[in-house]
């Protein structure tokens, strides 16, 4: 069953995304049996999450709402049963409609929109279910090879309820013409890389308001030791 | 049996995190859940840093990686839910997030109390790592120079002549006591990382 599940995720190395050479273990890691499935991570309280922390268009409003397609991106954090997490930390982080990073020492040449910042959070609530308001993320260069572009995407991070139940993955948009040349999406294999496409999804949009995109994820389970 | 789902798959954190992840740490304009303190100073006893930095296979600092620790408090327990306060009110957290992109030589220094004893293992703390070029979060774990550790289940688990990447040595660092637990991607003392 294990193997299933590693058959989803992208080896250490994967040259074809140049930083990986220097920067991934060559040494197998060691596995720990069960020492430490049972580890615990924190849950954070309601009152850490601000008013508009689930709301990119407005978070880092100024003066105007920032400009871009409104969308709402939701989904559900469940385990590997199909149960939802509820209060589970997610994080998100993407570019701006350009794609220009806020990030300091982003150097591509799009502009910086004063009324968004590109960051946000939540708690899932106890169906496991999050959502969030932002601006659909433009596509932008990066230096691993010749002309090479990242797909339209928007970076998840999840503190789960154990410490195997710690991600940091990537949404990216149905139907990109970009997969095919970016070695980020393409280091997971090739059955699994829908596993990280959301879903265009017209009965949750909010009419003449926001399109709607379901993200759903799902972690390594918490009852493995019950089940198996 | 139930029917398991396919796990999410794994991607980079990428170089651009800090805004949203880390952002009081870098000065963006949008506050922070965990900073660089487990504790506040309302806390007992003795507080200390755990410094270090992250090499690559070329034996570079890493400017752009994210370290998180995890740790039980001075009795052993963890505080896996927080009082629903201001979290900078809470005495000891005893979990912390640091970019390597804001001190000039690239490192992380945290601020803590020691962790007690949990259950039979040595003292340690949970070592959670994130970088550009690494498409995994890295699990390690922190061992401390001046305790006892030679009967640590999980330590012994790994290979001798590996354990000692595990171990941080105990400095001073400010007139403070601190442990030094440098990160190594690669090469000769590449770290030893868990598979959970």
């Amino acid at each position: 069953m294990e193997n299933l599940d590693l058959n989803t995720q992208p080896p250490h190395l994967y040259p074809e995304y140049n930083s990986t050479i220097l920067r991934s273990p060559t040494k197998k890691l060691v596995p720990v049996g069960g020492m430490l499935k049972d580890l615990s991570l924190p849950a954070f309280g309601e009152s850490a999450i601000g008013k508009f922390d689930n709301d990119l268009t407005k978070n880092a409003r100024v003066n105007h709402d920032p400009i871009g397609e409104r969308i709402k991106v939701c989904g559900k954090v469940m385990d590997e049963y199909g149960r939802p997490l509820k209060n589970v930390l997610v994080e998100i982080w993407q570019a701006n409609a350009a794609g220009r990073y806020i990030h300091k020492e982003e150097i591509h040449d799009a502009p910086l929109d004063p009324n968004f910042l590109g960051g946000g959070r939540m708690l899932t609530d106890n169906g496991g279910r999050y959502q969030f308001y932002t601006i659909k993320p433009g596509a932008y260069p990066w230096g691993n090879h010749f002309n090479a572009w990242r797909p339209n995407h928007i970076h998840f991070s999840v503190i789960g309820h154990q410490i195997e139940q710690r991600l940091v993955t990537q949404m990216y948009f149905p139907g990109d013409p970009l997969f095919e040349y970016d070695p980020i999406f393409q280091s997971v294999p090739q059955h699994a890389r829908h596993l990280m496409i959301a879903k265009f999804r017209m009965d949750w949009t909010d009419p003449e308001f926001a399109l709607a995109y379901e993200f759903n994820i799902v972690m390594n389970g918490t009852l493995k030791t019950i089940f198996e | 049996m139930m029917e398991k789902l396919p796990t999410t798959p794994s991607q980079t954190i990428g170089p651009f995190f800090a805004y949203s992840l880390t952002a009081q740490q870098y000065g963006y304009n949008f506050n922070s859940l965990v900073n660089d303190k487990l504790i506040n100073e309302a806390i007992a006893g003795e507080k200390i840093y755990i410094t270090g930095k992250v090499f690559d296979g070329a034996g570079n600092t890493i400017h752009d990686a994210m370290i998180e620790l995890w740790q039980a408090d001075a009795d052993g327990n963890y505080i896996t839910q927080y009082p629903n306060i201001p979290i900078s009110n809470i005495p000891f957290k005893g979990f912390g997030r640091l970019g390597t992109g804001t001190a000039a030589d690239h490192s992380f220094t945290f601020k803590t109390i020691k962790p007690g004893s949990i259950s039979g293992q040595a003292p340690h703390i949970t070592v959670i790592l994130f970088m550009r070029g690494s498409l995994h979060r890295l699990t390690t774990r922190l061992y401390f120079s001046d305790e006892l550790y030679d009967n640590d289940a999980l330590l012994n688990s790994v290979e001798t002549e590996r354990r000692k990447t595990l171990i941080a040595n105990k400095i001073i660092l400010n007139g403070v006591t601190a442990y030094e637990f440098n990160i190594f991607m690669q090469g000769e003392n590449e770290t030893v990382f868990f598979q959970l």
